[in-house]
C-alpha cells in the first residue's frame, strides 16, 4: 500500500464520516460544519487525483462562500435544535424509505459489479500534468465548452438580476 | 541520488517549517510591542515602557498573564465549538504563509533550498481558500458564546469578510492576467529588480482596492465593526478570557503580518530591491534576499499602526456601500482594462497608465454617485441599512 492509497483511504472515510454526520447531528450548526469536514476531503480527493484546480476553487466556493452564507443564514433565523418528527413529519416518511432502499440496492449493485469489473481496477487516472490543470480548464472553457459556459454565465446573471429585483422593491408595493 | 535529494527535501522543510512558525510568533509579539508603543507616540504618550529596555519584553509579561488567567468556559456556552473557535481562528491565520516565498534561494553543500516551504502550482488560489476559512472562527465563536452582542459582532464580521473576500480575489486577476502564473515565487520573479517594474504600479486601482480589502479581513480600523468596544463590548470573543483570548489576538496580528507577506509577494516586488538581492555569493545573497523581504514586510505593517490610530471606524451602511459599490466597480474596472490594453499592446507601461486612468474616472463617477444618494444624517431610510436587519436577527 503506497501513500497515495493511504490518502485515498483516509480522504474517502473522512468524507464518509462527514456526510453520515450532517444527517445524524439534531442542530443544524454541526450539521453544516459536518458537510464542510465533507467538502474538505473531497478537496483531497481531488488533490490526489491531480486536480489542483477544482481541489482549489470546491474550497473557496463551497467551504469558504456557499457554507458560510449557509452559517449565517441559520444563525440569523437562530434555529435551535431540530426534532426529527417536527422536521420529516408523517408526510415524508414513506418517500424517504422508498428512496433509501432504491439507494441501498444501488450500492450494493456498484458494490459487488462495478468495482470488481478489471476494466475500471486497471484504468488509469487522466495525467493532466498538475502544472498545466489551470491552463487546461481554462482553454477548453474558452473553446470546446464555450457554450455551456456561457449558458452558465447568463443562468447566473438571471439569478443575480432576480435578487437584485427582490431586494430593490419598495415596501410600498 | 534520489533518496539524498528527499532527505534535503524533508530535512530543509522541517527547518524551514520551525524557521518560519517561530518567526510568525516572534513577529506577533514585536507587532504587540510596536503596537503600543507606536499609538503612545501618535497620541503623545509613553505607552509600556517598564519591562526591559523600553518595554520590549512587555508582550512575554502578557502572555505569562494570560497562560497563568482562570481558563474560564461559561455555563451557557456550546462548549465544543466554543473551545474549537479560537483555533479555527489561529490555523488559517498561520497556514497562509506556506506558499508565500520570503527570499531567493540559499545553495548549502550544493543543495539549492528556495525559502520557501511549498511553491505549490495554485499558490494564489491557495491563499485565497484559507483566507476564505478564516471566518469560521470568528462566526461559531460568535454563535456558541451565546451572548447577544458577540452573535452581532460575528454578524458583522461575517458579512464584512464575505463582502471583501470578492474584492481580494478579484483585485489579484489583474496580476496573474500578466504573470500567466499562479505561482507566487513566478509573480516574485516576474516583478523584476526596480520598483518602476513592480506591479502596485502596473495595477494601482486593484493594489489600493486589494490594500482595503485586506484591512477589512483582518478586521483592523477602519474596519473593526466585529469588535466596535462603544457598541458591542468587545464584539465576538467578549465571552473569551485567558489563552482562549490570548489566541483570538494573535490571530489579529497573524493575519496582519501574513497579509502584508502576500502584498509584498504580490504588489511590491516579493525579495527584490534594485539588484541588491544578487550581491554576494549564493549563501549571502538568499540572507539578503530574505533582509529585503523581511524590511518590506516590517515598513508595511507599520503602515497597519499607522491607518489604525488615523482613520476613523465606518459606520455598518458605509462599508458596505464601499465594500459593494466603490471598490468592486474599481476591480472589475481593472481587470477589463488590464485584459484589452494587455492582448492589444503587450506593454506594461500602456496597462499601468490605462489602468490608473481609467481608475480615477470609475472612482469619480462611482464616489459622486454615491454622494447622491447617501442617506442624510438622520438616517430616515433606514429600511434600506443593514444594521437593523443584523438587529433583527437576536430578537
Amino acid at each position: 500500500m503506497n501513500a497515495e492509497q493511504i490518502l485515498f483511504i483516509l480522504f474517502g472515510a473522512v468524507s464518509l464520516v462527514g456526510a453520515v454526520a450532517v444527517i445524524s447531528f439534531r442542530h443544524p450548526i454541526y450539521s453544516a460544519l459536518s458537510l464542510v469536514v465533507t467538502f474538505f476531503a473531497q478537496a483531497g480527493l481531488f488533490l490526489l487525483l491531480g486536480a489542483h484546480f477544482v481541489a482549489a476553487v470546491q474550497v473557496i466556493v463551497y467551504a469558504g462562500a456557499i457554507m458560510v452564507l449557509f452559517l449565517f443564514v441559520i444563525m440569523l433565523l437562530n434555529l435551535g435544535t431540530l426534532s426529527v418528527k417536527g422536521a420529516i413529519g408523517g408526510k415524508l416518511k414513506g418517500f424517504a424509505i422508498i428512496l433509501g432502499i432504491l439507494l441501498a440496492i444501488e450500492g450494493i449493485y456498484i458494490a459487488t459489479n462495478v468495482l470488481n469489473d478489471t476494466a475500471i481496477a486497471s484504468a488509469q487516472p487522466a495525467t493532466a500534468s498538475p502544472e498545466t490543470t489551470t491552463y487546461h480548464i481554462g482553454e477548453l472553457l474558452f473553446s470546446k465548452y464555450l457554450l455551456p459556459f456561457e449558458v452558465t454565465s447568463l443562468i447566473l446573471l438571471a439569478a443575480l438580476i432576480g435578487v437584485i429585483v427582490l431586494v430593490k422593491r419598495s415596501p410600498n408595493d | 541520488m534520489e533518496n539524498s535529494q528527499l532527505l534535503v527535501l524533508i530535512l530543509s522543510s522541517i527547518v524551514k517549517v520551525l524557521f518560519i512558525a517561530h518567526l510568525l510568533i516572534i513577529g506577533v509579539m514585536a507587532m504587540i510591542w510596536s503596537e503600543r508603543r507606536v499609538s503612545g507616540w501618535m497620541q503623545d504618550r509613553l505607552g509600556p515602557n517598564r519591562v526591559g529596555f523600553q518595554g520590549i519584553l512587555q508582550p512575554i509579561a502578557d502572555g505569562i498573564k494570560f497562560l497563568f488567567k482562570e481558563d474560564l468556559i461559561p455555563d451557557h456556552v456550546d462548549k465544543p465549538l466554543y473551545v474549537l473557535a479560537p483555533a479555527m481562528v489561529l490555523i488559517p491565520a498561520m497556514v497562509t504563509i506556506a506558499v508565500v516565498p520570503f527570499g531567493s534561494s540559499i545553495t548549502v553543500l550544493g543543495h539549492e533550498i528556495p525559502l520557501q516551504i511549498a511553491d505549490i502550482n495554485i499558490g494564489v488560489l491557495y491563499i485565497l481558500a484559507i483566507t476564505s476559512l478564516g471566518v469560521y472562527g470568528v462566526v461559531l465563536g460568535a454563535w456558541a458564546s451565546n451572548n447577544k452582542y458577540s452573535l452581532l459582532g460575528g454578524l458583522r464580521s461575517s458579512a464584512q469578510m464575505i463582502s471583501y473576500e470578492l474584492t481580494l480575489g478579484l483585485a489579484i486577476i489583474g496580476v496573474l492576467m500578466l504573470t500567466s502564473s499562479l505561482h507566487l515565487r513566478a509573480i516574485a520573479e516576474a516583478q523584476g529588480a526596480y520598483p518602476w517594474h513592480w506591479n502596485f504600479l502596473i495595477h494601482f486601482p486593484a493594489f489600493l482596492a486589494f490594500v482595503t480589502a485586506m484591512f477589512a479581513e483582518t478586521n483592523r480600523l477602519p474596519f473593526d465593526l466585529a469588535e466596535a468596544e462603544q457598541e458591542l463590548v468587545a464584539g465576538y470573543h467578549t465571552e473569551y478570557s485567558s489563552m482562549k483570548f490570548a489566541m483570538f489576538f494573535m490571530a489579529e496580528y497573524m493575519h496582519m503580518i501574513v497579509g502584508s507577506a502576500v502584498t509584498v509577494t504580490l504588489f511590491l516586488g516579493g525579495w527584490h530591491f534594485f539588484g541588491l538581492e544578487n550581491i554576494g555569493g549564493p549563501v549571502w545573497s538568499g540572507i539578503i534576499s530574505f533582509g529585503i523581504f523581511f524590511v518590506k514586510t516590517a515598513i508595511f505593517l507599520f503602515v497597519f499602526i499607522w491607518v489604525r490610530w488615523t482613520l476613523p471606524r465606518f459606520r455598518y451602511d458605509q462599508l458596505m456601500n464601499f465594500g459593494w459599490k466603490f471598490l468592486l466597480p474599481i476591480t472589475l474596472t481593472s481587470i477589463a482594462v488590464t485584459g484589452t490594453l494587455w492582448i492589444t499592446t503587450g506593454s506594461r507601461l500602456v496597462v499601468g497608465i490605462g489602468n490608473a486612468v481609467a481608475g480615477f474616472i470609475v472612482a469619480s463617477i462611482v464616489a459622486g454617485l454615491l454622494a447622491m444618494d447617501a442617506p442624510k444624517p438622520a438616517m430616515q431610510d433606514s429600511d434600506n441599512q443593514l444594521t437593523p436587519t443584523a438587529l433583527d436577527a437576536i430578537e
